[in-house]
């Protein structure tokens, strides 16, 4: 067992954790927008670009900023930063927009940056660029969340040293319906290394599917 | 030890021909499949050219053997059609079975019905079908029960560079030993959907595109599937079958940079270019041909340009997009063009990067502008990036 | 003239989401792009967009757009001649 998932979060409709703690609670919000803007706003990053994503990779950036917070940069080079990603519904919500700007023969205005947000994966992009990220990185999609593909992939860039550390879950929106499940990987000798550091769990199929639940 | 990869089985469905006989003789004739809109019905049919492919929905209905009530999306059928063909040209019909995954990629899913019944839904119950196969795995999962591979299916959504990323991952899967054969590509039929999404980016050109040109302006976008069938060396000896290529390299990076533009530098290009290079354990000389990304737009081509230089310094092999042959297949261009690339190891050819006249200054090659026929070529690079940052290149050797 | 400027800059935000930013701090002889805003491309075409959907106005070549749209001020001139 060389590799540990050392952070995790999870969004749900009304509710953000990380490491299983709770982060933030809002059973009453109504549309996506109104549920993540006032959570971004206290983290307070400074980081305007985030109001010009999509809902999708908003969710995956706000997602992935409250694990890699756990990283120590020192440790790795950012070329070697793996982020594998999966969803059902790919970038449908931000699609549906474009389609409707489109339909109208008559008020027809399509928008280039709604446009651009119409591939899943613009979303690893947007993490990338935040963190710059230069590493390995892909989109997959699948019904449900499948652990195992997941899993294997990642592995897979681990055994052959393609990667030092990795991002890797799912991140599914439709609408007001999100769902994310956001991992963070290390290798065991870096988090053993004597450090103030998260979570020990076994990075393995049956772990995701735990935190998954 | 790390199992070697090869390709055994071949599949492509675009503008430049309906299965792989058809496409050699497009190439060997530079004959390009871009012209105008005959079947899309699009509000911009008479503004710019793309390379469609050349069957309605009703002949590729016919030519995948299946009845109109299917609810079958073109998407759907354009890689039902490669996805067999691939599997049929590999023998995999004829053999036992070893465990057997199939990696496809696609963006736009099974948009081109949707967008026509968009408006209707609401009312119209009598085409829900198609609501169903809207999303983007609902292409590769036909595709799977058409060939009856269940062992392991995953859609890869990846922007322009999605089929090369399922070659990439279908690679590892079988060097991990997880797999021992994959079907893996991509399929994309042209919608309203990204024409009028491009057009809003303004990188449309006006004319057939002109990769490297410096009059450039943009793309020309294409349809179309294509699959390749990857077996490691030892399931590949089974039945007397022929090896076209061995798939000896592959590279991923991301850019980092913008959500669409690259790096002014190409830096992105140039990390996935290295990596490939490094893991085929060549040396950048022994590249002998680089199938361009090579869009047409200002910025791609000054990047990847300057990235090969980078990377090749006074060593460049040559150069040539094949866009300007098949449009750009978004989502199925890097298999699409894994393929044409291996025709020049098989074939012992280079295609023209065609519609170029002036090459742009800032790069100092000048990329093939006439096919080059009976030419020793033993390993050629294959490059595609996409939106989002998403830079792969694949490597591939002579057998 | 100062009237268009203050629409704009409303419109501007709007249109870009520049969420963060106020018509009070957007100067109109200031730079949109490199420093400033930081707008990059895509809002460069967003821009364009807004011309036509606006006021009517149809920017063909992107490239025209950056005297166009160097500062608020150079756009309301814009629309003003047109």
């Amino acid at each position: 067992m060389s590799h540990i998932i050392s952070s995790y979060s999870r969004i749900t409709p009304g509710s953000i954790t990380v490491n299983g703690q709770s982060e933030y609670d809002d059973e009453n919000f109504i549309t996506f927008a109104e549920f993540i803007k006032p959570f971004f706003k206290r983290l307070d990053l400074g980081y305007p670009k985030f109001y010009k994503m999509d809902a999708l990779s908003k969710l995956g950036f706000v997602a992935a900023e409250l694990v890699l917070r756990q990283v120590n940069y020192d440790l790795y080079d950012k070329d070697r930063a793996g982020i594998v990603l999966a969803n059902r519904s790919s970038s449908l919500d931000t699609d549906l927009v474009h389609q409707q700007s489109i339909s109208n023969r008559s008020q027809y205005f399509p928008s280039p940056s709604v446009f651009v947000y119409t591939l899943p994966n613009i979303m690893i992009g947007e993490i990338c660029i935040r963190h710059q990220l230069k590493g390995e990185n892909a989109f997959l999609i699948s019904e449900k969340f499948e652990s195992r593909i997941l899993f294997d992939y990642v592995n897979e860039l681990f055994m052959h040293n393609r990667i030092d550390f990795c991002l890797t879950g799912w991140v599914d929106l439709m609408k007001d319906k999100f769902d994310v499940l956001m991992i963070l990987v290390e290798p065991v000798r870096i988090v053993n290394s004597g450090e103030e550091h998260g979570l020990t769990l076994p990075f393995s199929a049956t772990t995701m599917d735990e935190l998954y639940k | 030890m790390t199992r070697r990869v090869v390709i055994t089985g071949i599949g492509i469905l675009s503008s430049i021909g309906r299965n792989l006989p058809e496409t050699i003789n497009s190439v060997l004739t530079s004959r390009s499949g871009i012209g105008r809109l005959k079947h899309l019905n699009s509000f911009h049919r008479d503004e710019f050219p793309f390379a469609e492919v050349q069957l309605s929905n009703e002949q590729l209905l016919d030519l995948a053997h299946q009845t109109p009530s299917s609810g079958y999306s073109r998407n759907a059928l354009l890689g039902m059609i490669a996805a067999r063909e691939a599997f049929v040209h590999a023998g995999l019909d004829k053999i036992p079975r070893l465990r057997t995954g199939l990696i496809s990629a696609t963006t736009v899913g099974g948009m081109d019905r949707c967008e026509l019944f968009y408006g209707d839904f609401l009312s119209n119950n009598t085409r829900n079908e198609y609501i169903d196969v809207y999303d983007c795995a609902d292409s590769t999962e036909m595709i799977a029960d058409l060939l009856q591979i269940d062992d392991y299916i995953t859609t890869i959504s990846t922007a322009c560079s999605s089929a090369a990323n399922a070659l990439l991952l279908g690679t590892r899967m079988i060097r991990n030993g997880k797999l021992d054969r994959v079907i893996a590509g991509g399929t994309e039929a042209l919608t309203s959907f990204h024409v009028n999404g491009f057009n809003a980016l303004k990188i449309l050109d006006k004319v057939p595109c002109r990769p490297f040109d410096t009059n450039r302006n943009g793309i020309t976008l294409g349809e179309g599937a294509a699959y390749l069938v990857l077996e490691s060396a030892e399931a590949a000896q089974a039945g007397g079958r022929e090896i076209f290529a061995e798939l000896a390299g592959f590279g991923n990076a991301c850019e980092a940079y913008h959500q669409t533009a690259s790096t002014p530098d190409g830096l992105g290009a140039f990390l996935a270019m290295e990596r490939a290079v490094k893991i085929s354990g060549l040396d950048p000389s022994a590249i002998d041909y680089i199938n361009a990304h090579g869009t047409g737009t200002d910025n791609n081509d000054v990047a990847e340009g300057l990235a090969i230089e980078r990377l090749f310094g006074d060593n460049i092999p040559k150069v040539s997009s094949t866009k300007p042959f098949t449009g750009h297949m978004t989502s199925a261009a890097g298999s699409a063009e894994a393929i044409l690339s291996i025709l020049c190891l098989t074939h012992r050819i280079i295609p023209p990067n065609l519609n170029l006249k002036t090459t742009m200054p800032e790069i100092r090659f000048t990329p093939v502008t006439e096919l080059i026929k009976n030419i020793d070529v033993n390993t050629v690079m294959s490059n595609s990036f996409g939106f989002g940052g998403n830079n792969t290149s694949l490597i591939f050797k002579r057998i | 003239m100062e009237e268009l400027i203050e629409k704009l800059k409303k419109e501007v935000i709007e249109q870009l989401n520049l969420e963060d930013i106020s018509p009070e701090d957007i100067e109109a002889d200031s730079p949109l792009f490199g420093e400033g805003l930081g707008l990059d491309s895509i809002d460069a075409l967003e821009l364009i967009v807004l011309l036509e959907k606006n006021y009517g106005l149809k920017i063909e070549d992107p490239k025209d757009g950056k005297k166009i749209f160097h500062s608020i001020r150079t756009m309301a001139e814009y629309i003003t001649e047109h």
